[in-house]
């Protein structure tokens, strides 16, 4: 009985803080002088109002559901995998890089696009596992090396665009040149949407599901979250674990990272990882680490992203409008659990 | 000055750690405060000293009542407190950490205070270097920086918690003769200790705490085996014991020297027996869990072998001591033994044997069911572990122990509960001997090492004694041991 006394309060502060985040991002519309009825409506406009919009919305919705679902691993197992953004961009150069050797040989499109894929899951698998181990056996916090490799990633991107891989004649910004269409994921009709990365993003999200649901494996790296000591004493290799958990993570970043090259860009681009890895840490905290809110919160991000598009086009607004939401929402939310627990605690 | 204590209550959770404590303590004289580990001394001192508030009770200095919220506000009423472990900022100069908690304006007079420093380093013969770095002193010095810094603040009410821990001889020496001069000068201190021959040659007069109350006064002359008798209650009767036929050795121990910051063992020698449980008794931070986590391969040794069924294991990884049957039971249990958040099937599914891949929900919730039965865990399967009483807490975390496992080690197998689950929880271990399990465990209670070892081993100021036969030693006996009477030097 007091058990779902207390799951009916805590659905009310989340209602309450979804409430109040609207609150708080209305009044910074109004500050500026908008109407914010008139700007959601746009932006609701501008995520759904037909085919084109929403597949935009799915586009961006799977690099992000595969993010997030790497973080609820490493958050499983008490991790802050900062680093994320890093292991998006280290996967997309991976895949580059494999596709541009094998580009100009016989090997069928297919292949190529495949071993793109495995190379990608490698590269964020490796540049997780270098966060992993600074932290599991270098005693580097994970939020400082992650953010030290985000850095290194990032000047490692733009010194492959302007220095190896760049274009014939000048390097520029836009990025490397970009593949043959034979190498691209095929497209549903004119949209951007590829079925297949779309297919890909439902998989990651149900595999990491059944892990962390159903499987000793997950098991385990829940207790090491919880409770290192404990899971120690217990027969747990404790930082095996804790490598595991970077390195799995770091493969679905990989793997978005992948889903941006063959999928969306066809190239290397400076921003390769488009801000999904700090975007698939609010979405994990959002969803209080469980998976099976993941894929909808995903989706609400990914329809917030697209449609405040129509905010500069339609109100001459900037569409940086989503992120406040966004952030204001995580922030109400965690402060609404926070004062959730004072009151129970109280009582 | 004059301090009050009256009815001073706290509890903390269901531990109640102050039984309306009462006492008076006149200017003037140093009281020694006497019990064993978890007795309230500690919590009382807290409580006088700001740092914990009391749940109710008056505390009444020079007959004023006075409110103490936080450890400031105490030492503006002058009562200065020098905990177990100094509380200084090591990284810092002397001069620094003695202006660093004074009142004063955005910049602090460092040539004050270091004239002052040297002021009272006259008065009592020591000699620290304002300039020095406070890591490079001993623990002995930073100990008497802490003394001076509370003089130099004001302080007219010493209090002293397990103040001889760590520092050596001569400097417990000076110490004493610097408490009966601050005496002498109309101060008070309060001696707080679990060493009986300290606080017999210091003190003016001793309150011996028991389990929360204050259980008896002595005032000089002092008759040992009377304080030992309030230290620990009344001795039991035991029951016969059948003693081992032949000795079937499981664990051995061989010139075992074990060292952290504080204390340095050299040359334990053991050898334990199939079915034999060996108690290890000592005040808390003598050692004992140190040698405890070393047989377990949690922390290494310096020097000595531990070798468990033939195989030496020294420098081993505790996975390894695991896989040769050596499991270790932890005193925290919500710290160390279990995990919160998860449920109880949880647990049992992460202490067995894994089969297969995917976690066969339903026969884990028929285990963990059969498990509560027989454990008596009052508690459903799916409840998270935090929300079970201490004993039932730790009813789980033995019946978490797999079978196959032959070497327990366990910390405190008992604390905290009631007479009843302790009595259980032992006949469940000894079930276990009976199987041919070997017990090694920790505990400060004399009672249950006594009854229930057939050896002990006792710990005191960095040495061990010889094995004792449990069934021939007494409580008193004990005691004095665990207080360093007799201790061979």
């Amino acid at each position: 009985m007091p058990k779902t006394s207390s799951r009916w309060l805590g659905l009310l502060f989340q209602v309450g803080a979804v409430l109040l985040a609207l609150l708080f991002t209305s009044i910074i519309l109004l500050l500026v002088g908008a109407k914010p009825f008139q700007a959601y409506e746009r932006i609701i406009y501008g995520a759904f109002s037909d085919m084109g919009h929403i597949s935009d919305v799915l586009v961006v919705w799977v690099p992000l559901v595969l993010v997030s679902a790497g973080l609820l691993i490493t958050y499983s197992t008490g991790l802050w995998n900062i680093g994320i953004e890093g292991q998006i961009a280290l996967g997309a150069i991976f895949t580059v890089w494999a596709m541009r050797l094998l580009q100009d040989s016989s090997i069928p499109p297919v292949l190529i696009i495949l071993v793109g894929f495995l190379a990608g899951m490698l590269g964020g698998a490796l540049w997780a596992a270098l966060a992993g181990a600074l932290r599991v056996f270098g005693g580097v916090n994970e939020i400082f090396g992650g953010l030290g490799l985000n850095f290194v990633s990032t000047a490692l991107t733009i010194w492959l665009i302007f220095g190896p891989w760049k274009r014939p004649g000048v390097g520029s910004m836009s990025g490397t040149v970009p593949f043959d269409t034979s190498l691209w994921l095929p497209m549903v009709g004119g949209s951007r949407l590829s079925l297949w990365s779309l297919g890909l993003g439902i998989l990651g999200i149900v595999v990491v599901y059944f892990i962390l649901q159903g499987t000793y494996f997950g098991l385990r790296l829940k207790a090491v979250g919880k409770n290192p000591r404990a899971a120690f004493l217990m027969g747990i290799p404790t930082s095996s674990y804790m490598m595991l958990a970077f390195i799995l993570c770091g493969v679905f970043a990989g793997l978005a990272g992948a889903v941006q090259v063959t999928g969306v860009y066809h190239r290397l681009i400076p921003s390769i990882s488009s801000g999904y890895g700090f975007l698939g840490m609010l979405v994990a905290m959002l969803v209080n680490y469980q998976a099976i809110g993941a894929p909808f919160v995903a989706f609400l991000f990914a329809a917030l992203n697209i449609g405040s598009i129509q905010l500069p086009i339609d109100l001459k607004l900037d569409s940086t409008l989503s992120g406040v939401l966004q952030g204001a929402l995580v922030l109400f939310v965690l402060l609404m659990d926070g004062v959730r627990r004072r009151v129970l605690h109280k009582k | 000055m004059k301090v009050e204590l009256q009815q001073i209550d706290k509890h903390f959770g269901s531990v109640h750690a102050n039984d309306h404590i009462t006492m008076t303590i006149p200017a003037g004289t140093i009281q020694g405060i006497l019990g064993e580990n978890g007795a309230g001394k500690s919590t009382l001192m807290k409580i006088l000293s700001g740092f914990i508030q009391a749940d109710s009770g008056v505390i009444k200095l020079d007959g004023k009542k006075v409110v103490i919220h936080t450890p400031d506000q105490a030492i503006h009423h002058g009562i200065g407190m020098l905990h177990q472990d100094p509380l200084d900022f090591p990284p810092m100069r002397v001069v620094d950490n003695l202006v660093v908690g004074s009142p004063g304006g955005l910049v602090p007079n460092k040539k004050e205070a270091i004239a002052a420093l040297k002021k009272l380093q006259e008065r009592f013969g020591f000699q620290i270097d304002p300039d020095a770095y406070v890591e490079t002193l001993t623990v002995g010095e930073r100990q008497q920086l802490e003394i001076l810094r509370l003089l130099w603040l004001g302080a007219r009410v010493l209090i002293l918690d397990e103040p001889t821990t760590g520092i050596s001889a001569s400097q417990r020496l000076k110490l004493f003769d610097t408490l009966r001069k601050l005496a002498a000068d109309g101060m008070t201190v309060i001696f707080v200790s679990h060493k009986l021959e300290e606080v017999e040659v210091l003190c003016h007069r001793i309150a011996v705490f028991q389990r929360g109350r204050m259980v008896g006064e002595a005032k000089p002359p002092y008759v040992t085996t009377k304080l030992v008798e309030m230290m620990f209650g009344k001795a039991i009767t035991l029951d016969e014991r059948a003693p081992c036929a032949t000795c079937d050795p499981v664990l051995k121990v061989e010139h075992l020297e074990v060292e952290d910051t504080r204390l340095h063992i050299c040359d334990i020698n053991l050898e334990v027996c199939r079915g034999e449980v060996i108690g290890l008794a000592g005040m808390e931070g003598s050692g004992q869990r140190m040698f405890l986590r070393t047989l377990a391969g949690l922390t290494r040794p310096v020097g000595g072998k531990v070798i468990v069924h033939d195989k030496t294991l020294t420098g081993k990884t505790y996975a390894s001591f695991r896989k040769a049957g050596v499991t270790y039971v932890p005193a925290s249990r919500l710290e160390e033994g279990l995990i919160s958040g998860l449920s109880l099937t949880e647990h049992f599914i992460l202490a067995r044997e894994q089969k297969g891949f995917i976690i066969n929900r339903d026969a884990a919730v028929k285990e963990t069911e059969e498990n509560i039965d027989q454990f008596f865990i009052r508690g459903k399967p799916e409840t998270h572990v935090e929300a079970l009483s201490g004993g039932n807490q730790q009813r789980a975390l033995l019946a978490l122990q797999r079978q196959d496992v032959d070497v327990l080690l366990i910390e405190h197998p008992t604390r905290g509960l009631d007479i009843e689950s302790s009595i259980w929880i032992w006949s469940k271990l000894k079930a276990r001997c009976q199987l041919g399990a070997t017990i090694v465990f920790i505990s400060s209670d004399l009672e249950e090492l006594l009854h229930y070892s057939d050896r002990i081993l006792v710990f005191f100021g960095g040495k061990v004694s010889e094995p004792l036969d449990a069934g021939t030693t007494t409580v008193d006996q004990l005691g004095q041991l665990i207080g360093g009477l007799g201790m061979k030097s």
